[in-house]
């Protein structure tokens, strides 16, 4: 990890227990093996141990936990389902979503350190790098040694990633990268870069830029009221020297990024419902304790119908990201259902989020309660990661053939 | 130094507790289970730092049918280097210790570990009675153990202080809080787990001649009485008349 020195972590650690219960509605843990029961519930004591204590703290100061990156990736959250030997851990694609429930469980902004280092930077190396190139990076990605970070998004293309004006040049055994990337994921202590740029020609492709390259700059982004405990930053490149051995070989276009994008958009299907338990299961302490006119809240119709309709949301995108699950361990599932699992799961958590700090009445907007944090981190997972508008059409144009992107 | 631990299957810590079969049985429907929190944080990890240490090997072992598989597996992915799951519905604590002390008895096992107890039962008694079974000394209740050579310095919490105990290998030792700390495994340690031998072991005929005849719950709906901070008379009375404590 880089540190210039600048990055600042005062957090104090809370005496608060996380109580969490995990709420089974369908017994959808039937259709888990043992190795991702395993997986699960070993990050659900990490997050309890070493998420749960600090996240309000890191939150609110809106400081990045960076120590975490460390515990990330000794419980093996940094490429799960990439191959053992390249130091990764060798699961199936459940196992990782599984982990990213689990840790956004915790914080979505956690979820995102991992996200980012997994399915945006190490992803790419392992699907479109080198053999000497995997072997450079991935091990030490994986052990959390080099941080990575993932640049597509620039402030002026967004969902249509197609319009990127950032732009390599040839010159000799090397590129000279030019441009400015936006709103990137642990840029600012990332070691290296997954940049997206256009070449000569007008064809995309993916460059690994190196921290400490003359030229690249990764100016933090602050003032974010989403996402806190994650650290997001620019990437800036002015005539940077890249040496043509660090551009991704096989691969051209945008099916490059998108490719991660759809590994990580995965991720994301799985990590909403994480956060929507965490809040389904806050509610419903709270509302079992909580007592109005002599009785608990819980006890109300009113407030059953908000109980009911979030475990019944919850089950549905439990079997939604356990069927995508199936689908992408056999290879098969397609960005368009990954669209679908994603819009669907983060809206849901979120809805879930608001009718839970409902439930918790004023108290659901303190950091006494872990709902106006999660609220608040997936006002950013609705929209990062392909927005929810961008999704919606991707089903549309999956159902009727026809282009309503422009 | 060749360590064995034995493990246990439990509720896990927030299950809903029910019983069927007109009360005799625990009711499983909807309960996740748990390796034995004493087993695992305690025995296991501190058998782990102790090979970890000296050098030798750990294996689990567990008295139980096939579904326990899915605990011994963690005991595996934490970092045993194997583990023996002998194939039997764990009846009674003489039961258990009799499976364990048939297969250790030719094994040569230094230290055979257990938890202090399992948090379901809480009988606390296997681990006596397999020492009893193997002849060996037995160490309850141990917060602590250090190993120099042969010898095992070990702390007992006693009421009012704390023992400390010296003894030779071989001998049987129940961990108690203290002995270590939980060790979550992480994502290599779950996938190399699928690579280690977990043998099934057949059960030796052992008689068994205790039954549950009933379990009782705890009335649920025993009321709080409230009583005035200053009215001790009153609350001495309740204690006596009602509550019957003193």
């Amino acid at each position: 990890m880089y540190d210039n020195g600048t990055h600042v972590y005062t957090v104090e650690k809370s005496v608060k227990t996380d109580l969490f219960e995990s709420h089974d509605h369908y017994n959808v843990d039937e259709l888990l093996s043992d190795d991702h029961k395993l997986a699960r519930d070993a990050v659900r004591d990490w997050v309890k141990a070493e998420v749960s204590p600090i996240i309000e703290d890191a939150s609110e100061k809106a400081q990045c936990p960076l120590h975490l990156f460390k515990g990330l990736a000794e419980i093996g959250a940094f490429g799960p389902s990439l191959p053992e030997k390249y130091g990764c851990g060798g699961m199936d694609e459940i196992a990782y979503g599984v982990i990213m429930q689990e840790l956004e469980r915790g914080d979505s902004g956690i979820r995102s350190m991992a996200s980012v280092q997994g399915s945006l930077a190490m992803y790419p190396i392992y699907r479109f790098g080198s053999e000497e190139q995997k072997m450079k990076w991935l091990p030490k990605m994986a052990s959390g040694e080099i941080i990575g970070c993932f640049g597509l998004t620039e402030p002026d293309h967004g969902s249509n990633p197609a319009g990127m004006t950032t732009n390599i040049k040839d010159d000799g055994d090397s590129v000279i990268l030019n441009g400015a990337k936006m709103w990137i994921t642990n840029s600012p202590v990332a070691d290296m870069a997954i940049v997206w740029a256009k070449n000569e020609e007008g064809r995309i492709k993916g460059v690994i830029v190196e921290r400490g390259m003359k030229g690249f700059t990764t100016p933090e982004i602050h003032g974010k009221l989403s996402l806190r405990a994650s650290i997001t930053g620019e990437l800036v490149f002015e005539d940077v020297r890249v040496p043509k051995a660090n551009i991704l070989p096989n691969v051209e276009g945008l099916k490059g990024p998108l490719s991660c994008l759809s590994k990580a958009r995965y991720g994301i299907a799985w990590g909403a419902i994480g956060a929507a338990m965490d809040c389904y299961d806050s509610a419903l302490r709270y509302s079992m304790q909580r007592e109005q006119f002599g009785r608990p809240i819980a006890g109300f119709q009113l407030t059953q119908k908000k109980l009911a309709e979030m475990i019944t949301e919850i089950t549905k995108a439990q079997l939604l990201a356990w069927r995508l699950g199936s689908l992408a361990n056999v290879g098969k599932a397609t960005p368009a259902q990954i669209s679908m699992a994603k819009r669907n799961n983060v809206n849901m958590a979120l809805e879930i989020a608001r009718e839970a700090r409902q439930i918790h009445g004023g108290m659901g907007i303190t950091s006494e309660y872990p709902i106006m944090r999660h609220m608040m981190n997936l006002e950013t997972v609705l929209t990062y990661e392909g927005t929810h508008d961008i999704h919606l059409l991707i089903t549309g144009m999956e159902v009727t053939g026809l282009n309503a992107f422009k | 130094m060749k360590i064995l631990v034995c493990v246990s299957k439990t509720p896990e810590t927030t299950a809903n507790i029910n019983f069927t079969n007109n009360n005799t049985e625990f009711d499983t429907n909807g309960v996740s289970f748990i390796m034995n929190p004493y087993d695992e944080w305690y025995a296991l990890v501190r058998a782990l730092e102790l090979t970890e240490a000296n050098g030798g090997s750990v294996t689990i072992v567990n008295v139980g049918p096939s579904i326990n598989d899915a605990v011994i597996k963690k005991g595996l992915a934490i970092g045993a280097k194997d583990a023996v799951r002998i194939d039997a519905e764990p009846t009674s604590a003489l039961f258990v210790a009799k499976q364990i002390a048939a297969y250790a008895k030719s094994e040569a096992y230094d230290i055979i570990f257990t938890g202090k107890e399992s948090i379901d039962y809480n009988g606390s008694l296997v681990g006596g009675m397999i020492a009893e079974l193997l002849d060996l000394p037995y160490i309850s209740y141990a917060s602590s153990m250090e190993l120099a050579g042969s010898t095992a310095t070990l702390q007992r919490e006693i009421e009012g202080g704390t023992e400390v105990v010296q003894l030779d290998t071989p001998f049987v030792v129940s961990a108690a809080k203290g002995m270590a700390e939980q060790r979550i495994p992480n994502m290599r340690g779950i996938m190399m787990a699928k690579k280690k031998p977990l043998n099934v072991a057949t059960a030796e005929a052992a008689q068994s001649n205790e039954k549950v005849v009933e379990f009782k719950e705890v009335p649920k709906d025993r009321a709080i009485k409230m009583i005035n901070p200053e009215d001790m008379a009153e609350l001495v009375r309740l204690l006596h008349e009602e509550a019957k404590a003193i």
